[in-house]
Protein backbone atom coordinates (compact mmCIF):
# COMPACT_ATOMS: atom_id res chain seq x y z
CA UNK A 1 0.00 0.00 0.00
CA UNK A 2 1.01 3.06 -0.89
CA UNK A 3 0.12 7.02 -1.18
CA UNK A 4 2.45 7.26 -4.19
CA UNK A 5 -0.15 5.52 -7.27
CA UNK A 6 1.98 4.44 -9.62
CA UNK A 7 4.39 6.77 -9.69
CA UNK A 8 6.95 4.90 -12.55
CA UNK A 9 3.69 6.23 -14.54
CA UNK A 10 4.86 9.81 -16.69
CA UNK A 11 3.52 11.37 -18.98
CA UNK A 12 5.71 13.53 -21.07
CA UNK A 13 3.28 15.25 -24.18
CA UNK A 14 5.94 18.08 -25.00
CA UNK A 15 9.51 18.73 -25.30
CA UNK A 16 9.87 20.50 -22.18
CA UNK A 17 7.08 20.00 -20.29
CA UNK A 18 7.46 19.02 -16.75
CA UNK A 19 6.59 15.58 -16.15
CA UNK A 20 3.64 15.30 -14.01
CA UNK A 21 3.86 12.32 -11.62
CA UNK A 22 0.85 10.98 -10.15
CA UNK A 23 -0.18 10.93 -6.67
CA UNK A 24 -2.94 9.31 -4.81
CA UNK A 25 -5.17 13.01 -4.66
CA UNK A 26 -6.14 14.22 -0.90
CA UNK A 27 -9.66 12.81 -1.50
CA UNK A 28 -9.96 10.30 -4.19
CA UNK A 29 -12.99 8.89 -5.67
CA UNK A 30 -12.46 5.22 -4.55
CA UNK A 31 -11.22 5.44 -1.25
CA UNK A 32 -7.48 5.31 0.00
CA UNK A 33 -7.43 2.00 -0.52
CA UNK A 34 -4.57 2.04 -3.76
CA UNK A 35 -2.40 -0.35 -4.43
CA UNK A 36 0.79 -0.15 -6.56
CA UNK A 37 0.77 -2.98 -9.34
CA UNK A 38 2.22 -7.06 -8.47
CA UNK A 39 5.97 -7.63 -9.62
CA UNK A 40 5.61 -10.06 -12.10
CA UNK A 41 2.34 -9.56 -12.80
CA UNK A 42 0.39 -9.20 -16.43
CA UNK A 43 -1.48 -6.25 -16.95
CA UNK A 44 -4.76 -8.44 -16.95
CA UNK A 45 -6.14 -12.11 -16.00
CA UNK A 46 -9.17 -13.49 -16.54
CA UNK A 47 -9.74 -16.88 -15.11
CA UNK A 48 -12.56 -18.70 -15.35
CA UNK A 49 -14.78 -15.57 -15.67
CA UNK A 50 -18.20 -16.21 -16.00
CA UNK A 51 -20.95 -13.21 -16.14
CA UNK A 52 -24.76 -13.40 -16.68
CA UNK A 53 -27.31 -11.02 -17.03
CA UNK A 54 -28.91 -10.26 -14.12
CA UNK A 55 -32.18 -10.23 -15.52
CA UNK A 56 -32.32 -13.43 -17.47
CA UNK A 57 -29.35 -15.14 -16.06
CA UNK A 58 -28.01 -15.90 -19.11
CA UNK A 59 -24.40 -16.34 -19.04
CA UNK A 60 -22.92 -13.76 -21.75
CA UNK A 61 -18.96 -14.79 -20.51
CA UNK A 62 -18.90 -18.37 -19.65
CA UNK A 63 -15.68 -19.71 -18.39
CA UNK A 64 -13.15 -17.64 -20.37
CA UNK A 65 -9.58 -17.62 -18.96
CA UNK A 66 -7.36 -14.78 -20.45
CA UNK A 67 -4.16 -13.14 -20.06
CA UNK A 68 -3.00 -10.24 -21.44
CA UNK A 69 0.78 -9.19 -21.11
CA UNK A 70 2.47 -5.97 -20.68
CA UNK A 71 3.08 -4.61 -23.90
CA UNK A 72 0.37 -6.16 -26.24
CA UNK A 73 -1.83 -5.41 -28.52
CA UNK A 74 -4.67 -7.80 -28.24
CA UNK A 75 -8.27 -8.13 -30.57
CA UNK A 76 -11.65 -9.64 -29.17
CA UNK A 77 -13.07 -10.51 -32.03
CA UNK A 78 -16.70 -11.88 -32.23
CA UNK A 79 -20.58 -11.03 -33.44
CA UNK A 80 -22.82 -9.37 -31.12
CA UNK A 81 -23.16 -11.38 -28.00
CA UNK A 82 -20.30 -12.99 -28.03
CA UNK A 83 -19.15 -11.49 -25.00
CA UNK A 84 -16.48 -8.53 -26.13
CA UNK A 85 -18.26 -5.81 -24.41
CA UNK A 86 -19.20 -7.63 -21.42
CA UNK A 87 -15.28 -8.56 -20.55
CA UNK A 88 -14.43 -5.07 -21.27
CA UNK A 89 -16.14 -3.97 -18.78
CA UNK A 90 -16.17 -6.64 -15.93
CA UNK A 91 -11.94 -5.44 -16.37
CA UNK A 92 -13.37 -2.06 -15.96
CA UNK A 93 -15.14 -2.80 -13.18
CA UNK A 94 -18.37 -1.72 -14.40
CA UNK A 95 -19.84 -5.41 -13.75
CA UNK A 96 -19.26 -7.97 -11.04
CA UNK A 97 -18.60 -11.33 -12.46
CA UNK A 98 -20.87 -14.63 -11.20
CA UNK A 99 -17.77 -16.71 -10.63
CA UNK A 100 -13.76 -16.21 -11.67
CA UNK A 101 -10.73 -13.84 -10.82
CA UNK A 102 -9.76 -10.87 -12.73
CA UNK A 103 -6.76 -9.80 -11.98
CA UNK A 104 -5.44 -6.40 -12.95
CA UNK A 105 -2.06 -5.60 -12.82
CA UNK A 106 -1.60 -8.12 -9.94
CA UNK A 107 -4.32 -6.95 -7.86
CA UNK A 108 -8.20 -6.59 -7.92
CA UNK A 109 -10.15 -4.37 -9.98
CA UNK A 110 -10.27 -0.71 -8.87
CA UNK A 111 -7.12 -1.07 -6.46
CA UNK A 112 -5.39 1.69 -8.71
CA UNK A 113 -8.11 3.15 -10.54
CA UNK A 114 -5.93 5.41 -12.73
CA UNK A 115 -4.66 2.54 -14.06
CA UNK A 116 -7.25 1.14 -16.08
CA UNK A 117 -8.80 3.69 -19.15
CA UNK A 118 -12.13 2.23 -20.61
CA UNK A 119 -13.44 3.50 -23.70
CA UNK A 120 -17.19 3.08 -23.84
CA UNK A 121 -18.99 2.62 -27.12
CA UNK A 122 -19.66 6.23 -28.79
CA UNK A 123 -23.43 5.78 -28.12
CA UNK A 124 -22.71 5.79 -24.17
CA UNK A 125 -21.84 9.38 -24.12
CA UNK A 126 -23.95 12.12 -23.67
CA UNK A 127 -22.66 14.08 -26.84
CA UNK A 128 -25.80 16.53 -26.56
CA UNK A 129 -24.07 17.96 -23.21
CA UNK A 130 -22.57 21.81 -24.03
CA UNK A 131 -19.05 21.20 -22.85
CA UNK A 132 -15.63 21.35 -25.50
CA UNK A 133 -13.92 18.91 -26.59
CA UNK A 134 -11.23 20.43 -24.41
CA UNK A 135 -13.62 19.72 -21.19
CA UNK A 136 -14.15 16.09 -22.63
CA UNK A 137 -10.21 14.86 -22.32
CA UNK A 138 -9.94 17.12 -19.04
CA UNK A 139 -12.07 14.45 -17.34
CA UNK A 140 -9.02 11.99 -18.11
CA UNK A 141 -7.44 13.94 -15.09
CA UNK A 142 -10.66 13.86 -12.96
CA UNK A 143 -8.89 10.81 -11.33
CA UNK A 144 -5.88 12.18 -10.70
CA UNK A 145 -8.08 15.46 -9.06
CA UNK A 146 -10.19 13.30 -6.76
CA UNK A 147 -12.91 15.52 -4.87
CA UNK A 148 -12.74 19.32 -5.11
CA UNK A 149 -9.18 19.95 -6.62
CA UNK A 150 -9.39 21.86 -9.74
CA UNK A 151 -6.81 21.73 -13.36
CA UNK A 152 -4.37 23.22 -12.94
CA UNK A 153 -1.76 24.16 -15.58
CA UNK A 154 -0.29 21.08 -16.38
CA UNK A 155 -3.41 19.66 -16.53
CA UNK A 156 -3.85 21.67 -19.25
CA UNK A 157 -0.87 20.90 -21.16
CA UNK A 158 -1.30 17.45 -20.98
CA UNK A 159 -4.71 18.07 -22.56
CA UNK A 160 -3.23 20.39 -25.49
CA UNK A 161 -0.53 18.00 -25.98
CA UNK A 162 -2.80 15.14 -26.31
CA UNK A 163 -4.85 17.17 -28.72
CA UNK A 164 -2.21 17.40 -30.32
CA UNK A 165 -1.20 13.87 -30.59
CA UNK A 166 -4.39 12.92 -31.83
CA UNK A 167 -4.42 16.13 -34.46
CA UNK A 168 -7.74 17.17 -33.10
CA UNK A 169 -5.94 20.70 -31.73
CA UNK A 170 -8.33 22.40 -33.78
CA UNK A 171 -11.12 20.98 -32.31
CA UNK A 172 -10.26 21.96 -28.79
CA UNK A 173 -12.97 24.47 -27.93
CA UNK A 174 -15.79 22.75 -30.33
CA UNK A 175 -18.66 22.02 -28.89
CA UNK A 176 -18.72 18.01 -28.64
CA UNK A 177 -21.98 17.60 -30.22
CA UNK A 178 -20.43 19.21 -33.37
CA UNK A 179 -17.62 15.92 -34.11
CA UNK A 180 -18.10 13.20 -36.46
CA UNK A 181 -18.08 9.85 -35.30
CA UNK A 182 -13.90 9.45 -36.03
CA UNK A 183 -13.61 13.00 -33.78
CA UNK A 184 -15.39 11.64 -30.83
CA UNK A 185 -13.53 8.82 -30.67
CA UNK A 186 -9.90 10.59 -31.44
CA UNK A 187 -11.61 12.80 -28.19
CA UNK A 188 -11.74 9.52 -26.52
CA UNK A 189 -8.50 8.11 -26.71
CA UNK A 190 -6.60 11.78 -26.08
CA UNK A 191 -8.85 11.39 -22.73
CA UNK A 192 -6.88 8.03 -22.13
CA UNK A 193 -3.68 9.41 -22.97
CA UNK A 194 -4.17 12.51 -20.30
CA UNK A 195 -5.52 9.78 -17.64
CA UNK A 196 -1.85 8.23 -18.20
CA UNK A 197 -3.87 4.72 -18.07
CA UNK A 198 -1.22 1.79 -18.69
CA UNK A 199 -4.28 -0.62 -19.74
CA UNK A 200 -6.97 0.43 -22.31
CA UNK A 201 -10.07 -0.84 -22.64
CA UNK A 202 -11.53 0.01 -26.09
CA UNK A 203 -15.09 -1.00 -27.37
CA UNK A 204 -15.34 -1.01 -30.98
CA UNK A 205 -12.74 2.08 -31.53
CA UNK A 206 -13.09 1.57 -34.62
CA UNK A 207 -16.76 1.55 -35.82
CA UNK A 208 -17.54 3.76 -38.26
CA UNK A 209 -14.62 5.89 -38.22
CA UNK A 210 -12.69 7.49 -41.14
CA UNK A 211 -9.30 5.79 -42.34
CA UNK A 212 -7.25 8.83 -41.20
CA UNK A 213 -8.78 8.35 -37.65
CA UNK A 214 -7.58 4.62 -37.97
CA UNK A 215 -4.84 5.29 -38.73
CA UNK A 216 -3.86 7.84 -36.19
CA UNK A 217 -5.65 5.43 -33.38
CA UNK A 218 -3.47 2.45 -34.61
CA UNK A 219 -0.61 4.53 -34.46
CA UNK A 220 -0.95 5.70 -30.70
CA UNK A 221 -2.32 2.15 -29.60
CA UNK A 222 0.96 1.13 -30.92
CA UNK A 223 2.84 3.85 -29.46
CA UNK A 224 1.36 2.69 -26.23
CA UNK A 225 2.20 -1.14 -26.28
CA UNK A 226 6.14 -0.67 -27.59
CA UNK A 227 6.22 1.75 -24.06
CA UNK A 228 5.02 -1.15 -22.05
CA UNK A 229 1.03 -0.46 -21.72
CA UNK A 230 -1.23 -2.97 -22.97
CA UNK A 231 -4.41 -2.65 -25.01
CA UNK A 232 -7.73 -4.72 -25.48
CA UNK A 233 -9.58 -4.12 -27.77
CA UNK A 234 -13.22 -5.22 -28.74
CA UNK A 235 -13.85 -5.07 -32.74
CA UNK A 236 -15.96 -5.79 -35.63
CA UNK A 237 -13.36 -4.75 -38.17
CA UNK A 238 -11.25 -7.66 -39.41
CA UNK A 239 -9.53 -5.59 -42.43
CA UNK A 240 -6.83 -4.24 -40.19
CA UNK A 241 -6.11 -6.96 -37.17
CA UNK A 242 -2.81 -8.20 -38.31
CA UNK A 243 -1.55 -4.50 -38.67
CA UNK A 244 -3.20 -3.63 -35.29
CA UNK A 245 -2.95 -6.09 -33.41
CA UNK A 246 -0.08 -8.69 -32.24
CA UNK A 247 -3.34 -11.38 -30.94
CA UNK A 248 -6.41 -12.12 -31.88
CA UNK A 249 -9.41 -14.16 -29.53
CA UNK A 250 -12.03 -15.07 -31.29
CA UNK A 251 -15.11 -15.01 -29.35
CA UNK A 252 -18.86 -16.90 -29.67
CA UNK A 253 -21.27 -17.25 -27.37
CA UNK A 254 -19.22 -16.12 -24.84
CA UNK A 255 -16.91 -18.61 -24.56
CA UNK A 256 -12.78 -18.01 -26.22
CA UNK A 257 -13.19 -20.06 -29.89
CA UNK A 258 -9.68 -19.78 -30.96
CA UNK A 259 -6.48 -17.71 -30.27
CA UNK A 260 -4.21 -16.31 -33.27
CA UNK A 261 -1.14 -15.09 -32.64
CA UNK A 262 -1.23 -12.09 -35.88
CA UNK A 263 1.70 -12.04 -38.20
CA UNK A 264 1.91 -8.22 -38.06
CA UNK A 265 2.27 -8.61 -34.67
CA UNK A 266 4.92 -7.45 -32.59
CA UNK A 267 8.15 -9.43 -33.20
CA UNK A 268 9.41 -9.06 -30.27
CA UNK A 269 6.51 -10.71 -28.29
CA UNK A 270 6.19 -13.95 -27.92
CA UNK A 271 2.26 -13.93 -28.10
CA UNK A 272 1.66 -17.37 -27.83
CA UNK A 273 2.89 -17.14 -23.55
CA UNK A 274 1.09 -14.00 -23.52
CA UNK A 275 -2.47 -15.27 -24.31
CA UNK A 276 -3.42 -18.27 -22.47
CA UNK A 277 -6.79 -19.99 -22.58
CA UNK A 278 -5.36 -22.14 -19.87
CA UNK A 279 -4.79 -21.61 -16.59
CA UNK A 280 -1.37 -20.04 -16.92
CA UNK A 281 -0.09 -17.15 -15.78
CA UNK A 282 1.26 -13.75 -18.08
CA UNK A 283 4.56 -13.22 -18.19
CA UNK A 284 6.33 -10.30 -16.88
CA UNK A 285 8.06 -8.21 -19.45
CA UNK A 286 8.99 -5.63 -16.93
CA UNK A 287 7.68 -2.79 -14.83
CA UNK A 288 6.07 -0.21 -17.53
CA UNK A 289 7.37 3.11 -17.89
CA UNK A 290 4.12 5.22 -19.78
CA UNK A 291 5.45 8.00 -21.69
CA UNK A 292 3.77 9.14 -24.92
CA UNK A 293 6.22 11.65 -26.76
CA UNK A 294 5.43 13.99 -28.73
CA UNK A 295 5.52 12.79 -32.33
CA UNK A 296 6.94 9.60 -31.24
CA UNK A 297 7.12 6.91 -33.70
CA UNK B 1 -39.59 56.41 -13.07
CA UNK B 2 -41.55 56.53 -9.73
CA UNK B 3 -43.60 53.76 -11.31
CA UNK B 4 -40.33 51.55 -11.11
CA UNK B 5 -39.46 52.60 -7.11
CA UNK B 6 -43.26 52.76 -6.14
CA UNK B 7 -43.59 48.56 -5.33
CA UNK B 8 -39.95 49.38 -3.14
CA UNK B 9 -41.60 51.30 -0.59
CA UNK B 10 -43.30 48.20 0.86
CA UNK B 11 -41.74 45.81 3.15
CA UNK B 12 -43.15 42.74 1.93
CA UNK B 13 -42.83 43.70 -1.58
CA UNK B 14 -38.71 44.32 -1.20
CA UNK B 15 -38.92 41.01 0.80
CA UNK B 16 -40.98 39.33 -1.91
CA UNK B 17 -38.31 40.29 -4.65
CA UNK B 18 -35.54 38.98 -2.40
CA UNK B 19 -37.01 35.22 -2.02
CA UNK B 20 -37.60 35.49 -5.55
CA UNK B 21 -34.04 36.10 -6.72
CA UNK B 22 -33.00 33.72 -4.54
CA UNK B 23 -35.64 31.05 -5.04
CA UNK B 24 -34.78 32.12 -8.73
CA UNK B 25 -31.08 31.41 -9.12
CA UNK B 26 -31.07 28.51 -7.04
CA UNK B 27 -33.57 26.56 -9.09
CA UNK B 28 -32.30 27.82 -12.23
CA UNK B 29 -28.81 26.66 -11.30
CA UNK B 30 -30.29 23.24 -10.46
CA UNK B 31 -32.56 23.21 -13.43
CA UNK B 32 -29.52 23.20 -15.81
CA UNK B 33 -28.46 19.44 -14.32
CA UNK B 34 -32.47 18.96 -14.53
CA UNK B 35 -32.43 19.49 -18.23
CA UNK B 36 -29.37 18.30 -19.37
CA UNK B 37 -30.45 14.83 -17.31
CA UNK B 38 -33.94 14.87 -18.41
CA UNK B 39 -35.24 14.93 -14.56
CA UNK B 40 -38.01 17.62 -15.28
CA UNK B 41 -40.67 14.56 -14.45
CA UNK B 42 -38.32 14.10 -11.22
CA UNK B 43 -38.19 17.48 -9.69
CA UNK B 44 -42.19 17.56 -10.67
CA UNK B 45 -42.52 14.72 -8.43
CA UNK B 46 -40.55 15.90 -5.96
CA UNK B 47 -42.33 19.01 -5.78
CA UNK B 48 -45.56 17.42 -5.73
CA UNK B 49 -44.96 14.88 -3.19
CA UNK B 50 -43.97 17.59 -0.87
CA UNK B 51 -47.12 18.01 -0.22
CA UNK B 52 -48.21 15.01 3.07
CA UNK B 53 -45.10 16.04 4.54
CA UNK B 54 -46.44 19.47 4.64
CA UNK B 55 -49.95 18.74 5.86
CA UNK B 56 -48.07 16.04 8.52
CA UNK B 57 -45.70 19.33 10.01
CA UNK B 58 -49.65 20.95 10.17
CA UNK B 59 -51.11 18.68 12.27
CA UNK B 60 -48.29 18.08 14.64
CA UNK B 61 -48.04 21.88 14.45
CA UNK B 62 -44.46 21.89 13.46
CA UNK B 63 -42.30 24.10 10.53
CA UNK B 64 -44.54 23.50 7.46
CA UNK B 65 -41.48 23.42 5.13
CA UNK B 66 -39.39 21.25 7.79
CA UNK B 67 -42.21 18.82 7.06
CA UNK B 68 -41.83 19.29 2.83
CA UNK B 69 -38.02 19.24 3.57
CA UNK B 70 -38.24 15.87 4.99
CA UNK B 71 -40.97 14.57 2.48
CA UNK B 72 -38.83 15.91 -0.75
CA UNK B 73 -35.70 14.36 0.82
CA UNK B 74 -37.58 10.77 1.31
CA UNK B 75 -39.18 10.93 -2.02
CA UNK B 76 -36.05 11.78 -3.71
CA UNK B 77 -34.30 8.88 -2.05
CA UNK B 78 -37.05 6.37 -2.76
CA UNK B 79 -37.23 7.13 -6.24
CA UNK B 80 -33.20 6.65 -6.47
CA UNK B 81 -33.61 3.70 -4.53
CA UNK B 82 -36.40 2.27 -6.44
CA UNK B 83 -34.59 3.08 -9.78
CA UNK B 84 -31.29 1.96 -9.52
CA UNK B 85 -31.70 -1.63 -9.23
CA UNK B 86 -33.38 -2.02 -12.94
CA UNK B 87 -36.69 -3.95 -11.83
CA UNK B 88 -38.26 -0.57 -12.38
CA UNK B 89 -38.06 2.05 -15.32
CA UNK B 90 -37.27 4.98 -13.13
CA UNK B 91 -40.09 6.87 -14.86
CA UNK B 92 -42.22 4.27 -13.68
CA UNK B 93 -41.38 4.13 -10.27
CA UNK B 94 -41.29 8.46 -10.15
CA UNK B 95 -45.20 7.75 -11.71
CA UNK B 96 -45.71 5.13 -8.67
CA UNK B 97 -44.33 7.60 -5.88
CA UNK B 98 -45.18 11.05 -6.85
CA UNK B 99 -48.81 10.23 -7.85
CA UNK B 100 -49.35 8.00 -4.31
CA UNK B 101 -47.69 10.64 -2.29
CA UNK B 102 -49.99 13.69 -3.50
CA UNK B 103 -53.18 11.08 -3.47
CA UNK B 104 -52.09 10.83 0.30
CA UNK B 105 -51.60 14.85 0.78
CA UNK B 106 -55.06 15.22 -0.48
CA UNK B 107 -56.74 12.48 1.26
CA UNK B 108 -54.83 14.05 4.39
CA UNK B 109 -55.93 17.83 3.46
CA UNK B 110 -59.92 16.22 2.59
CA UNK B 111 -59.78 15.41 6.45
CA UNK B 112 -58.90 18.54 7.24
CA UNK B 113 -61.11 21.29 8.35
CA UNK B 114 -58.95 24.01 7.19
CA UNK B 115 -58.65 23.43 3.50
CA UNK B 116 -57.15 27.54 2.97
CA UNK B 117 -54.23 26.92 5.16
CA UNK B 118 -52.40 24.93 2.58
CA UNK B 119 -53.42 26.85 -0.76
CA UNK B 120 -50.63 28.89 -0.35
CA UNK B 121 -48.39 26.07 -0.95
CA UNK B 122 -50.17 24.59 -3.39
CA UNK B 123 -50.13 27.63 -5.78
CA UNK B 124 -47.53 30.11 -3.76
CA UNK B 125 -47.78 32.72 -1.58
CA UNK B 126 -44.61 35.02 -2.36
CA UNK B 127 -45.99 38.44 -0.99
CA UNK B 128 -46.06 36.49 2.55
CA UNK B 129 -42.51 35.71 2.79
CA UNK B 130 -41.02 36.62 6.59
CA UNK B 131 -37.71 38.30 7.32
CA UNK B 132 -37.63 34.34 8.95
CA UNK B 133 -38.70 32.33 5.76
CA UNK B 134 -35.84 35.13 3.59
CA UNK B 135 -33.12 33.46 5.72
CA UNK B 136 -34.21 29.92 5.05
CA UNK B 137 -34.44 30.66 1.72
CA UNK B 138 -30.93 32.52 1.65
CA UNK B 139 -29.11 29.19 3.35
CA UNK B 140 -30.87 27.15 0.82
CA UNK B 141 -29.83 29.09 -1.81
CA UNK B 142 -26.46 28.87 -0.69
CA UNK B 143 -26.30 25.14 0.09
CA UNK B 144 -27.04 24.61 -3.62
CA UNK B 145 -24.90 27.06 -4.88
CA UNK B 146 -21.81 25.90 -2.85
CA UNK B 147 -22.76 22.48 -3.38
CA UNK B 148 -22.92 22.60 -7.47
CA UNK B 149 -19.44 24.40 -7.16
CA UNK B 150 -17.79 21.79 -5.27
CA UNK B 151 -19.10 18.81 -7.00
CA UNK B 152 -19.41 20.59 -10.54
CA UNK B 153 -16.59 18.41 -12.11
CA UNK B 154 -18.26 15.30 -10.84
CA UNK B 155 -21.86 16.30 -11.90
CA UNK B 156 -20.60 16.93 -15.29
CA UNK B 157 -18.68 14.02 -16.04
CA UNK B 158 -21.68 11.43 -14.64
CA UNK B 159 -23.69 12.98 -17.05
CA UNK B 160 -21.96 13.09 -19.69
CA UNK B 161 -20.04 9.63 -19.19
CA UNK B 162 -21.14 7.28 -16.68
CA UNK B 163 -19.39 4.26 -17.21
CA UNK B 164 -15.86 6.80 -16.93
CA UNK B 165 -17.15 7.74 -13.63
CA UNK B 166 -17.76 4.61 -12.24
CA UNK B 167 -14.51 3.08 -13.77
CA UNK B 168 -12.01 6.04 -12.20
CA UNK B 169 -14.47 5.16 -9.02
CA UNK B 170 -16.90 7.97 -8.96
CA UNK B 171 -20.19 6.77 -7.87
CA UNK B 172 -22.97 7.64 -10.44
CA UNK B 173 -25.07 6.50 -7.91
CA UNK B 174 -23.80 7.96 -5.18
CA UNK B 175 -23.63 11.79 -7.20
CA UNK B 176 -27.63 11.28 -8.50
CA UNK B 177 -28.37 10.80 -4.28
CA UNK B 178 -26.75 14.27 -4.16
CA UNK B 179 -28.43 15.93 -7.10
CA UNK B 180 -31.60 14.60 -5.62
CA UNK B 181 -31.33 15.91 -1.99
CA UNK B 182 -30.08 19.62 -3.70
CA UNK B 183 -33.41 19.16 -6.09
CA UNK B 184 -35.36 18.69 -3.04
CA UNK B 185 -33.77 21.64 -1.09
CA UNK B 186 -34.49 23.38 -4.35
CA UNK B 187 -38.35 22.68 -4.50
CA UNK B 188 -39.23 23.04 -1.02
CA UNK B 189 -38.08 27.00 -1.46
CA UNK B 190 -39.56 27.36 -4.97
CA UNK B 191 -42.79 26.09 -2.92
CA UNK B 192 -42.60 29.76 -1.07
CA UNK B 193 -42.56 31.43 -4.26
CA UNK B 194 -44.77 29.71 -6.75
CA UNK B 195 -46.54 26.54 -4.76
CA UNK B 196 -45.95 22.93 -5.16
CA UNK B 197 -47.94 22.92 -8.84
CA UNK B 198 -45.70 25.34 -10.60
CA UNK B 199 -42.20 24.75 -9.13
CA UNK B 200 -41.15 22.56 -11.86
CA UNK B 201 -41.45 25.97 -14.18
CA UNK B 202 -38.72 27.58 -12.15
CA UNK B 203 -36.56 24.77 -12.54
CA UNK B 204 -36.62 23.66 -15.79
CA UNK B 205 -38.15 26.49 -18.24
CA UNK B 206 -35.00 29.14 -17.48
CA UNK B 207 -32.31 26.44 -17.88
CA UNK B 208 -34.25 25.07 -21.06
CA UNK B 209 -34.32 28.50 -22.29
CA UNK B 210 -30.30 29.04 -21.95
CA UNK B 211 -29.55 26.00 -23.41
CA UNK B 212 -31.29 27.65 -26.96
CA UNK B 213 -29.28 30.21 -26.37
CA UNK B 214 -25.71 28.97 -25.71
CA UNK B 215 -23.74 25.73 -26.28
CA UNK B 216 -21.32 26.37 -23.57
CA UNK B 217 -21.95 25.15 -19.94
CA UNK B 218 -20.53 28.09 -18.11
CA UNK B 219 -22.96 30.40 -20.25
CA UNK B 220 -26.00 28.30 -19.86
CA UNK B 221 -25.62 28.36 -16.28
CA UNK B 222 -25.56 32.39 -16.56
CA UNK B 223 -27.96 32.63 -18.81
CA UNK B 224 -30.12 30.55 -16.83
CA UNK B 225 -29.59 32.52 -13.91
CA UNK B 226 -30.39 35.66 -15.71
CA UNK B 227 -33.39 34.77 -17.69
CA UNK B 228 -34.35 33.57 -14.08
CA UNK B 229 -33.81 37.28 -12.87
CA UNK B 230 -35.94 38.46 -15.63
CA UNK B 231 -38.43 36.58 -15.13
CA UNK B 232 -38.61 37.07 -11.24
CA UNK B 233 -38.79 40.95 -11.66
CA UNK B 234 -41.19 40.91 -14.28
CA UNK B 235 -43.51 38.78 -12.75
CA UNK B 236 -43.08 40.93 -9.47
CA UNK B 237 -43.91 44.16 -10.98
CA UNK B 238 -46.78 42.52 -13.12
CA UNK B 239 -48.07 41.16 -9.56
CA UNK B 240 -47.81 44.52 -8.40
CA UNK B 241 -49.31 46.58 -11.08
CA UNK B 242 -51.96 44.18 -12.23
CA UNK B 243 -52.68 42.37 -8.06
CA UNK B 244 -52.47 39.28 -9.53
CA UNK B 245 -50.84 36.15 -8.21
CA UNK B 246 -46.71 36.81 -8.00
CA UNK B 247 -45.79 33.38 -8.43
CA UNK B 248 -48.07 32.86 -11.18
CA UNK B 249 -46.86 36.09 -13.04
CA UNK B 250 -43.65 35.19 -12.42
CA UNK B 251 -44.20 31.42 -14.21
CA UNK B 252 -45.82 33.04 -17.43
CA UNK B 253 -42.77 35.50 -17.53
CA UNK B 254 -40.84 32.27 -17.44
CA UNK B 255 -42.39 30.78 -20.20
CA UNK B 256 -43.04 34.08 -22.20
CA UNK B 257 -39.07 34.29 -22.62
CA UNK B 258 -38.51 30.78 -23.72
CA UNK B 259 -41.13 30.86 -26.32
CA UNK B 260 -39.66 34.57 -27.64
CA UNK B 261 -36.49 32.75 -27.55
CA UNK B 262 -37.61 29.35 -28.98
CA UNK B 263 -38.95 31.34 -32.28
CA UNK B 264 -35.61 33.30 -32.59
CA UNK B 265 -33.86 30.20 -32.62
CA UNK B 266 -36.21 28.01 -34.82
CA UNK B 267 -36.28 30.90 -37.65
CA UNK B 268 -32.32 31.01 -36.98
CA UNK B 269 -31.36 34.75 -35.23
CA UNK B 270 -30.15 32.74 -32.50
CA UNK B 271 -27.45 29.82 -32.70
CA UNK B 272 -27.55 28.33 -29.49
CA UNK B 273 -27.69 24.68 -28.23
CA UNK B 274 -26.49 21.96 -30.37
CA UNK B 275 -28.87 20.97 -32.68
CA UNK B 276 -26.40 18.21 -34.62
CA UNK B 277 -26.64 15.19 -34.82
CA UNK B 278 -23.12 13.50 -34.65
CA UNK B 279 -24.16 10.19 -36.36
CA UNK B 280 -24.95 12.67 -39.32
CA UNK B 281 -22.00 14.66 -39.36
CA UNK B 282 -19.37 14.46 -41.61
CA UNK B 283 -15.38 14.68 -41.48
Amino acid sequence: MSSECCSENHLKLTQGAAECEHKLPPFPYGGRGHRDPQPSSSALDFQSLSVSYTRTHKKVVDDVSLTVSRGQRVALVGHNGAGKSTLLKAAAGLIRPDSGTIRVYGNNVGACHHRTAYLPQRSDVDWHFPITVNDLVMTGRYVHFGWFRRPRATDRQLVAASLDRLAISQLADRQIAELSGGQQQRALIARALVQQASLFLLDEPLNAVDESTRDIVDQVLSDHARIGGSVLVATHDLGRLSESFDVAVYLKSGRIESVEQLPGGRADFDAASRVNISDTAGQNVGEPSVRVLQGEQ
Amino acid sequence: MDWLLEPFELGLMRRALLASLLVGATCSLLGVYVVLRRMAFLSEAVAHTTLPGIVIAYFNKWNLLVGAVIAAVITAIGIGWLGRGQKLREDTAIGIVYSGMFALGIVMISSSKNFMDFTHMLVGNVLGVSTTDLWGIAVVCFIVCGSLWAFGKELLLTTVDPLHAETIGLSVQRMRYILLVLLALAVVTAIQAVGVVLTTALMVTPAATATLVTKRLKWVFIGSVAFSFISSITGWYVSYYFEVSAGGAIVLACTSLFGITYVAHRIGLIRGGSQVDPDESTQ
